[in-house]
Order: C-alpha cells, then sequence, then structure tokens
C-alpha cells in the first residue's frame, strides 16, 4: 500500500482539479458559441428551424448528461469514431451547455421590448443587424447573471465525464480512495474542492443580479 | 466500415429494462415525497426559524448546490461506512436524491414564501390561526402554488441525475444499459433506447406534475 499523508492527497486532487477548470471552460466557451448559433437560428423567424432547435433543447434538456456522455463515448465507436475521453467529454459537455445556454438567452432576447425590433427594422437595419447593434447588447445586461449562474452547473456536470475514464477531480478522488482507503477523507476533500471553484462564482451571480435589478 | 444497427438485440431484453424502469420510477417518487416536506420544512426554518438554525440550513443549502450530485452520492455510499454508517446502493441513492432535491427545493419554496402577500399573513393572523396553521394552511400552499413550475423542472433534473446511481449498482434504467450492452455489445443501441425513455419519462412527469400539485397540494388556493 502506498503511504498517502492528507497533504499528498490534497495535492493530487488540486493537481486534478486544473482539468475540472479546463473542461468547464472549454465546455462553457464551446457552448456559448454554438448556442448563440441556435439562438440566431431560433430567432430568425423561419417556423421549421425555431422548432428544430426547440427540438434539440427538449431533447439535451430531456434526458441525462451521463447518457450523453456515454454514447458520445461508447455509443459512437461503434461507427468507427474511437474518441478519446478528452473529446468525448468536450463534445457532449459542449452540447449539453449550448441547449442550456440557447434556452437562457432566448428568454433574455424576448426580455426586450418589440417596439425595439420594430423601430429597428424602420431604421432599414437588417436582421443579423439587428440583433448585433439593438438587440443583443440590450439582452446581455438580462442574461449575465444566469449566464454566470449556469457555470456553476457546467463545472458540476464535468464531474460525470470521470465515467468515461477523463481524470479530473472526481476521477482523481476515486483512484486515490482506491489507493489509500480513505473515502471519507477523499470524497470530502473532493466536495470541498468542488465548493471552493463553485461557490464563488453563485456569489458572483447573485451580486450581479442584485447590481441589474437595482438599475432597473 | 458498414454497421448494422439492431436494436432488437436490446428490446429482447426487456425484463431487465422493465426492471430498470421500475427502479428509476421508485427513487424518483421517494426522493420527490422526502424532499418536498424536508424542504417545506427548512424553507420554514430559512424565512422565520432562530438565527443559529437559519445559517446551518443556509450553509446545508448552499453546500449541496455548489457540490457535483455524484461527488454526494459517492460520499455517502462509499465515504460514510467508514464512519459506521452503512446503507445498501438503493438506500444511499436515496438519501442522496433527497439530500440534493430537498436543498434546491429549499430556496425556490424560499422565493415562494417571500412572494407571499403580507396581508395573507395578517388576515390569518387575526382570526387567530397559531403559527403553525399559518405556515401549513395559509403560506405553504399559496407558496407551493406561486413556484411549482420551477419545482416540477428541480424534480425533472433530479429524475434524469438518478441516472448516476447506477454507477454504485443501483439496478435504475443507466444501470439496465450498462448490463445489456455488457451482455450482447450493442453499446450504442442500449444507450440509445435508454436515453429515448429517460425522455419519454421526462416528458409524462412533466404532465402528470403539472396536473398532481393543483389537484391535490394547493387545489384551495384560488390565484
Amino acid at each position: 500500500m502506498v503511504d498517502f499523508s492528507t497533504w499528498d492527497i490534497v495535492r493530487n486532487l488540486l493537481l486534478a482539479l486544473r482539468w475540472t477548470v479546463l473542461l468547464s471552460l472549454l465546455a462553457f466557451v464551446g457552448g456559448g458559441l454554438v448556442g448563440l448559433v441556435l439562438l440566431v437560428f431560433r430567432m430568425a423567424g423561419r417556423r421549421w428551424l425555431s422548432r428544430l432547435v426547440a427540438g434539440y433543447v427538449e431533447l439535451f434538456q430531456g434526458t441525462p448528461l451521463v447518457m450523453q456522455l456515454f454514447l458520445a463515448y461508447f455509443g459512437l465507436s461503434l461507427f468507427g469514431l474511437q474518441l478519446s475521453p478528452w473529446v468525448a467529454a468536450g463534445l457532449a459537455l459542449t452540447l449539453y451547455t449550448s441547449a442550456f445556454l440557447t434556452e437562457i438567452w432566448r428568454g433574455c432576447v424576448n426580455a426586450v421590448p418589440k417596439g425595439q425590433w420594430e423601430a429597428s427594422s424602420s431604421l432599414a437595419l437588417n436582421y443579423i443587424e439587428q440583433l448585433r447593434y439593438i438587440i443583443l447588447p440590450q439582452a446581455c445586461r438580462v442574461a449575465i447573471p444566469p449566464t454566470v449562474g449556469f457555470l456553476v452547473q457546467v463545472v458540476k456536470g464535468t464531474a460525470l465525464a470521470s465515467l468515461i475514464g477523463f481524470v479530473e477531480l472526481t476521477k482523481a478522488g476515486t483512484m486515490i480512495t482506491n489507493a489509500t482507503f480513505e473515502p471519507f477523507l477523499v470524497y470530502g476533500w473532493v466536495a470541498l474542492l468542488y465548493f471552493l471553484l463553485c461557490y464563488p462564482i453563485s456569489l458572483y451571480a447573485r451580486s450581479l443580479e442584485g447590481r441589474f435589478n437595482a438599475r432597473g | 466500415m458498414s454497421v448494422e444497427l439492431s436494436f432488437v438485440a436490446v428490446l429482447e431484453q426487456w425484463p431487465t429494462l422493465l426492471k430498470g424502469l421500475y427502479w428509476t420510477v421508485l427513487l424518483t417518487v421517494l426522493s420527490a415525497i422526502f424532499g418536498l416536506v424536508l424542504a417545506l420544512g427548512f424553507a420554514w426554518v430559512r424565512t422565520s426559524g432562530p438565527l443559529a438554525a437559519r445559517v446551518v440550513v443556509g450553509a446545508y443549502v448552499e453546500f449541496i448546490r455548489n457540490t457535483p450530485f455524484i461527488v454526494q452520492l459517492f460520499f455517502i455510499f462509499f465515504g460514510l461506512p467508514s464512519m459506521g454508517f452503512k446503507l445498501s446502493p438503493e438506500g444511499a441513492s436515496v438519501l442522496a436524491m433527497v439530500i440534493n432535491l430537498s436543498a434546491y427545493a429549499t430556496e425556490i419554496i424560499r422565493a415562494g414564501i417571500q412572494a407571499t402577500a403580507r396581508g395573507q399573513i395578517e388576515a390569518a393572523q387575526s382570526l387567530a390561526l397559531s403559527t403553525r396553521q399559518i405556515y401549513t394552511r395559509i403560506i405553504a400552499p399559496q407558496a407551493l402554488q406561486k413556484v411549482w413550475p420551477a419545482l416540477v423542472s428541480q424534480i425533472i433534473i433530479v429524475m434524469l441525475g438518478s441516472a448516476v446511481c447506477g454507477q454504485i449498482s443501483t439496478p435504475e434504467l443507466s444501470y439496465a444499459a450498462n448490463l445489456i450492452q455488457s451482455r450482447n455489445f450493442r453499446a450504442f443501441e442500449s444507450y440509445i433506447v435508454v436515453t429515448v425513455i429517460y425522455l419519454l419519462l421526462a416528458i409524462l412527469l412533466r404532465q402528470l406534475l403539472n396536473w398532481v400539485g393543483p389537484k391535490f397540494l394547493f387545489g384551495g388556493v384560488r390565484g
């Protein structure tokens, strides 16, 4: 048996925390970009297109993230696509994040008064210009607090990547437990590290909310 | 490379799927009932309990909401036995789901309570209702009605989250999928079939809860 001091445990967990952070950022940025494209499709006024996006959102919000990860990692290999855990986890989490973000942002765009659309179209701006110069800047103000709040969900979502062999914080915890036989201590630290990562983000999201509310 | 999909090979194993479905539904029902009851209590403490209790419940809510469900589950199932608290996989799953749901629901119900009109409480007081009666008869039903859609979504999230419980060998749906694909190597098909079942379950559950809430929980409230 390997001798692990508490510091050894924490040090190794901190090293694994890097990958949790990196995967979260990857999924968040990737999901944001895909979500933005989906938002543009959804708002474009073509019924079949917005139905398609609505179906996509329902699909990813109505199925477990675990299954999405399994399908990306184990399922696609059937078609000769041998994805590494990095690619599979990145892909599944990006699609998952995009579905939630596009839904959050749709609400924010809808919160922009209709007169803004009408005024900008009377100024002969086309659809993309309307979004770019008139609608999105206003929607962004409303969208930032819930978007930051959702980042917490993404960070927690990355914990499931451990199930397809991606060595992030949770997987590192499992591996260290198998070496030390101290699950209480190790999982306690894992939980604490997640909390230390997520709680400041939650607090920040809440303070943003308060700030935007105060300004009206 | 040509791929032949065979969903029949998966559907042939319907008894395994059915057992998985049974457990997923059971876990969801148990955690929804106990989670909501617990949350109603916590929400009361959070809004009108003594300061110390308020702080403790607040810390509980924040801690659960800011850590992943899978870590909570592993902590309960693998961590607690070393403290002499041993649970079956099913028991640990229910406990983890109840704890998880109660934390989120506490926060949701609290928002509902704070949105309850002051006049309602004053009117109840002037009718000489006791503090407990005011909470259970006046505040809680109205709060539940206001936040029911959010609670329904949260229950569905917890139901989908239960897919993790298969990792500690609770025989729920995702466990059934893993079992089936280890028998016939039809990974893609079995995950697809189970994912579709989850999707249908989520849609059905939303319909059901949207009906159950107004019918049984806060039927007397007139919006």
